[in-house]
């Protein structure tokens, strides 16, 4: 029988990462998915906390992960209002129309 | 436990929360008011970091030490002249508010803790409360689509950079069971204890902080959030939050992971290469001046950097003097910028300039006086910041960055003479409106020590020195 360890975990914590990443570059639709990307990415490394935190014995991770909950919060609240004020001034959230300046 | 050794940032977070309620409950003027108690409030902890003690605070979380003190200095200062230059700029664009010195104070809180993060936790908090309230005044400007422009794309970015450096965090715990700096550092005097999982880690929190500096390849957010954003923040953006995102670096990369030097040398003179380069040559073509100052702030942070690479007290030395230069002819450069105005609209092209000798003759001497000391021209400050870092890079054997660090100043210098001869000897167009005293004092002050600095080095350079010795004891 397969016991579920500490690799599997990374791994797992590990996709999360990479798609959070692709969701960022790759997508060409809608701001509101890189949000959620970014979401994504803080999901991973709470993963990764938790996983570690608990095969060292450490609670150090727990707390961290704790942290990082809430700055998570925080942040989408920021970015959420930021997206609004963007869609008032231009009437779209499309990402390929954040394209005022270049680069 | 030592809870004093934090009062700076206390008192600081304690003023915030008071001048966010004044600023509610005011009626008429209540920006004026807020930022003058910014602004004390920003010469008050100044006070208390002077006279605060050394030690390590809420079980080793925190440390106060002169490397830290150094830095805050630094910060406070750069953000005493930000909230000058606000002042006059922000009520001539309409978008005086007095959240403006609330955010820009709680960032300032977040940056002196990141100056004395002692562990990877207080690193994570003290980068937030910066990061957060600075993706706000990005898109400060609320009804300009540049504006908001520059903030989504500064929080998307930034979001990433937290994102990876999180990643990089819990690598670095999981694979060494600690957050602790000087556990870390304990842990790693054998550096054959490190595992390749914690190598990985120290890569990502490279990355993430690179991000924040704004170090090629991370830099792609600089020029567009530096167009974008209100001069006013942009002038914040280009002092203290990167003076505090390099004393995090240099804290980080030789305090609990100096015994891995070999790990990570060749990355950081890989950074500081591409910035230098990147930032000399990208911002030959640019035709807005802001543009053009993130480009030369992202060469700035390549100059900066070569001094992290050499990885000894004397170039750590080199990257605090460096800073301490940068801040100040920054300031006062953004004070020349803030001042460009026609008609009561900013003008922020490169040609808005031209004549201004003939027009201003003040303003253009005190921005020929900028420009030179970016350009390291000698017996400018800017001069000796980049001698100081190119010294220690010889003395640690790295030819191949100080000398591609010299050619490529020598590139640099080409757009910032290009400023002056646009200033001194193009056709003048229309004047300037007249500038208001606030900008003047922020360009004559800083202006003074740029000129000035080669009569009186020693007091910048020995506390550099100390605070340097400080990472490495």
């Amino acid at each position: 029988m397969m016991t579920v360890g500490l690799g599997h975990y990374l791994v797992v914590s590990a996709i999360l990462l990479v798609l959070g990443i692709f969701g960022i570059f790759l997508n060409r639709k809608n701001v509101i998915v890189i949000l959620m990307a970014i979401e994504l990415i803080l999901l991973a490394v709470n993963l990764n906390l938790v996983a570690f935190s608990a095969a060292l014995g450490d609670l150090t991770g727990q707390v961290m992960a704790m942290l990082v909950l809430t700055v998570a919060a925080a942040e989408a609240a920021i970015g959420l209002a930021i997206v609004v004020v963007y869609f008032r001034n231009r009437g779209s959230i499309q990402v390929e129309d954040v394209n005022l300046m270049k680069g | 436990m030592n809870w004093t050794l934090a009062l700076p940032e206390i008192v600081l977070a304690v003023i915030g929360l008071a001048v966010l309620i004044i600023g509610v409950l005011q009626k008429r003027d209540a920006v004026t008011i807020c930022t003058m108690l910014t602004i004390g409030g920003f010469v008050i902890a100044f006070v208390l970091v002077l006279a605060g003690g050394k030690g390590s605070a809420f079980n080793g979380q925190f440390i106060a030490d002169s490397f830290g003190s150094f830095n805050k200095l630094l910060i406070l200062a750069g953000a005493t002249l930000a909230a000058i230059l606000s002042l006059d700029f922000n009520r001539k664009q309409g978008i005086e508010r007095f959240e403006y010195p609330v955010l820009m104070l709680l960032a300032v809180v977040g940056m002196m803790i990141m100056a004395s993060a002692s562990n990877l936790m207080t690193l994570y908090l003290g980068l937030e409360l910066q990061s957060l309230s600075l993706y706000v005044l990005a898109a400060f400007a609320r009804d300009d689509l540049r504006s908001s422009e520059a903030g989504l794309k500064y929080f998307v970015l930034g979001g990433l950079a937290s994102g990876l450096l999180l990643y990089g965090i819990s690598l670095v715990y999981g694979f060494s069971g600690t957050m602790d700096f000087s556990k870390l550092a304990s842990l790693l005097v054998n550096p054959q204890m490190a595992s390749p999982g914690l190598i990985v880690g120290v890569v990502f929190v490279l990355v993430g902080l690179a991000f924040k500096v704004s170090a090629v390849p991370f830099h792609m957010w600089t020029p567009d959030v530096y167009e974008g954003a209100p001069t006013s923040v942009t002038a914040f953006f280009a002092t203290a939050p990167k003076v505090a995102a390099m004393a995090l670096l240099l804290r980080v990369m030789c305090s609990p992971f100096g015994h891995l030097l070999p790990a990570w040398q060749s990355l950081i003179v890989i950074l500081s290469i591409a910035s230098m380069v990147l930032g000399a040559f990208a911002a030959i073509g640019q035709s807005n001046i802001k543009r053009l100052m993130a480009y030369s702030s992202i060469a700035n942070m390549g100059y900066a950097l070569a001094g992290l690479a050499v990885g000894t007290a004397d170039g750590v030395r080199g990257v605090l003097v460096y800073m301490t230069i940068y801040v100040f002819m920054t300031a006062g450069t953004f004070a020349c910028i803030i001042a460009m105005r026609r008609q009561g609209r900013a003008v922020e092209q490169i040609s808005d300039m031209a004549g201004l000798a003939t027009n201003d003759p003040m303003l253009a001497m005190l921005l020929a006086i900028f420009m030179f000391s970016m350009a390291g021209i000698p017996l400018m400050a800017g001069f000796f910041g980049k001698l100081y870092v190119f010294l220690a890079a010889v003395q640690g054997g790295l030819w191949t960055l100080a000398v591609v660090g010299v050619l490529s100043s020598v590139v640099g210098a080409f757009y910032y003479i290009r400023i002056i001869k646009v200033m001194y000897f193009d056709p003048p167009a229309a004047a300037f409106d007249r500038r208001a005293p606030s900008l003047s004092f922020v360009a004559v002050a800083t202006g003074l020590f740029t000129l000035l600095f080669f009569l009186f080095p020693s007091p910048v350079v020995d506390a550099a020195n100390v605070a340097a010795h400080v990472l490495f004891k």
